[in-house]
């Protein structure tokens, strides 16, 4: 069987180990298909043609040797540009970091390498992480594969577009308030956060330190699961990091794909149902709580009442960690240096730096944490909001007491049109109102497709969250879905996205990739 | 309802040392407003009895055994600077005028 960009991870691991495809001709075809659409779908801020053919052959020369790294050994990735990456550009979608180039990688970076997985390059993303839908992006915007004039979903459009559109099998994304798992909603794609503290944030570009975590973006639960293993696990680099053994997620995600949901106890949130979500995400979820039914699992509906103030404290704290921790930024030591005319000072070059080099959402996001951090406001923004935080804790706490796991659809609606939310703060951040709480109570959540919204034709989330530190569950009930799923629908989701228009000269007509599935 | 006016915009984006032009402070000052206001809604939700979060998982004092580890040479921290004199970074004069 010939080894084409459609196929998930897993298959070509299992290709590699069989010796019916080496790690260059991988990566050579994947980066044949970046050259093809990316053009158009615009996932890639960095491609490092030169860097991952070199890692691509160490691999095969391992492999010859008999011997590999890791279970993806040889299997291509795309990184997120918010994780330093040595020797690889690093922006994080900004104009103040155009150019840099870390002295040092990120832990999950330093991870990929020494699993031997080729990096491809590095993905687009909303300014330090800051948005819903990529648009926020100082290089400009990334499209959804599916519809070319719709957002990827942020801030980790970049990484969710470059998997969904068969540019990449695996990608890193980091998820502040959803920007995994909201992007892989939109875009018919899996995406993992996993317990704040299970993965390093070590390089990774701070925007809100309580609340980031990276994690895998991928096309199925199994190789999110096999990421997972590789990217997790206690750094000593990070003082956060969770000094503790994790159980293997493979394993769980291999279970859950008999489909077998018996003595599974699932929590549907009553909070995040109902008025204002669209029609055809709503369909779609009740759709796959009843195969999970079918499959033998007891489903109740759970109240979190605090959940409706999420969103408001999540948009006080974040604001006040990044305009802290932004004030890096300061045209010292690395990145962007305006200096205006006459004799001005560091102060003066700080000030036209950060204007000339940060964004308006950047820019609203550092005002308003400023605000909610001055004196006389603290108590009543800042203060409140981090009470609000330990009250969805406490929600969590008392929903995970009756069930195993909660769910919700992922995002309100299905992807919107580019430019459509763009100048309206407050619609943007609308869509993360389902993801949040996860991230302010530190437990994790994956997205996995449930189907087609019946308006739009458009992909659709379905979130599955898990107490901190039992992510495994989110393995064994999102794999369980995918499979009673996928069943129904005959073929992977992604099947059903329309093909992308080739750029000519292109070699990528010899795979067939294009044409052979439909 | 909370209401940020152009001024305190203005002053706020001093104190974030982001130079904001008078188009800027036009466009930024009513979303910023429309975003307090909806964020205001946090008011009098938790009461005092409430503890605040700052981090989501209980870790205090994290403490790693006092051995030296290899750094950044000299070269690669230097290596993203605007500006370097004999191997340190330069930057503009520090005081102002009126210092």
């Amino acid at each position: 069987m010939t080894t084409t960009v459609r196929n998930t991870a897993a298959e070509m691991a299992q290709a590699l180990a069989d010796g019916t495809v080496t790690s260059v001709q991988l990566t050579e075809l994947h980066l044949e298909r970046i050259a093809a659409v990316d053009g158009a779908v615009h996932a890639f801020l960095h491609v490092d043609h030169e860097g991952a053919l070199a890692q691509a052959a160490a691999s095969d020369a391992r492999r010859a040797a008999g011997e590999t790294l890791s279970p993806l050994d040889g299997v291509p990735i795309a990184v997120k540009d918010v994780l330093t990456t040595e020797g690889l550009p690093t922006t994080c979608g900004s104009k103040i970091l155009e150019g840099w180039v870390p002295p040092y990688d990120a832990t999950v970076v330093a991870r990929l390498r020494a699993a031997g997985l080729p990096i491809l390059g590095k993905t687009n993303m909303d300014e330090f992480a800051m948005g819903s839908s990529t648009e926020h992006s100082a290089y400009g915007p990334t499209h959804n594969p599916w519809d070319l004039d719709r957002i990827p979903g942020g801030s980790g459009g970049g990484s969710a577009a470059a998997v969904a559109a068969f540019e990449a099998p695996l990608a890193i994304g980091t998820d502040t308030g959803g920007s995994i798992r909201q992007p892989g909603a939109v875009t018919g794609t899996v995406g993992v956060k996993p317990t704040y503290g299970g993965v390093s944030r070590y390089g990774l570009v701070a925007l809100a330190n309580s609340l980031d975590q990276a994690g895998p973006v991928t096309r199925t639960v199994l190789d999110s699961a096999l990421l997972h293993d590789i990217i997790g696990g206690h750094d000593p680099r990070d003082s956060t990091s969770i000094d503790q053994p994790w159980p293997s997620f493979t394993d769980a995600a291999r279970a859950g794909a008999t489909g077998d949901m018996t003595g599974v106890k699932i929590g549907v949130i009553t909070e995040l149902t109902g008025e204002g979500w669209q029609d055809g995400v709503m369909a779609r979820f009740q759709e796959s709580i009843d195969l999970l039914v079918k499959a033998g699992a007891e489903v109740v509906e759970v109240s979190c009442p605090s959940f409706v103030h999420a969103l408001a404290a999540y948009y006080l704290i974040l604001p006040a960690e990044a305009s802290s921790n932004l004030a890096k930024f300061d045209a010292m030591r690395y990145g962007l240096r305006v200096v205006p005319e006459g004799d001005p000072s560091a102060e003066d070059v700080m000030r036209a730096t950060r204007d000339a080099g940060f964004g308006d959402e950047v820019k609203r996001r550092i005002i308003l944490g400023t605000y909610a951090l001055s004196s006389g406001y603290y108590d009543a923004y800042y203060g409140q909001a981090q009470k609000v935080r330990t009250l969805i804790s406490r929600d969590f706490e008392a929903a995970f007491e009756q069930v195993d796991v909660l769910v919700s659809p992922t995002a309100p609606t299905t992807a919107f049109k580019l430019g459509e939310k763009l100048d309206d703060p407050i619609a943007m951040y609308l869509n993360d109102l389902a993801t949040i709480p996860a991230n302010l109570a530190g437990v994790p959540g994956i997205s996995v497709p449930s189907g087609l919204a019946d308006e739009d034709g458009l992909p659709a989330g379905f979130q599955i969250l898990a107490p901190a530190l039992a992510d495994e569950r989110l393995y064994r009930v999102g794999a369980a879905l995918e499979s009673l799923l996928t069943q129904e629908w005959g073929a992977p989701l992604l099947d059903k996205a329309p093909a992308l228009a080739l750029r000519d000269g292109s070699s990528l007509a010899s795979t067939g990739t294009e044409s052979e599935t439909r | 309802m909370p209401e940020i006016t152009r001024d305190e915009v203005a002053h706020l984006a001093n104190l974030a040392r982001i130079d904001l032009d008078d188009a800027e402070l036009d466009h930024l000052a009513p979303q910023l407003s429309v975003i307090l206001e909806s964020v205001a809604s946090i008011n009098g939700v938790a009461g005092d009895d409430v503890p605040p979060t700052s981090h989501a998982l209980p870790l205090t004092n994290v403490f790693r055994d006092d051995v030296v580890t290899p750094g950044l040479t000299v070269e690669q921290a230097l290596s993203g600077a605007p500006e370097v004199d004999q191997q340190r970074f330069s930057v503009p004069r520090i005081l102002g005028d009126e210092q």
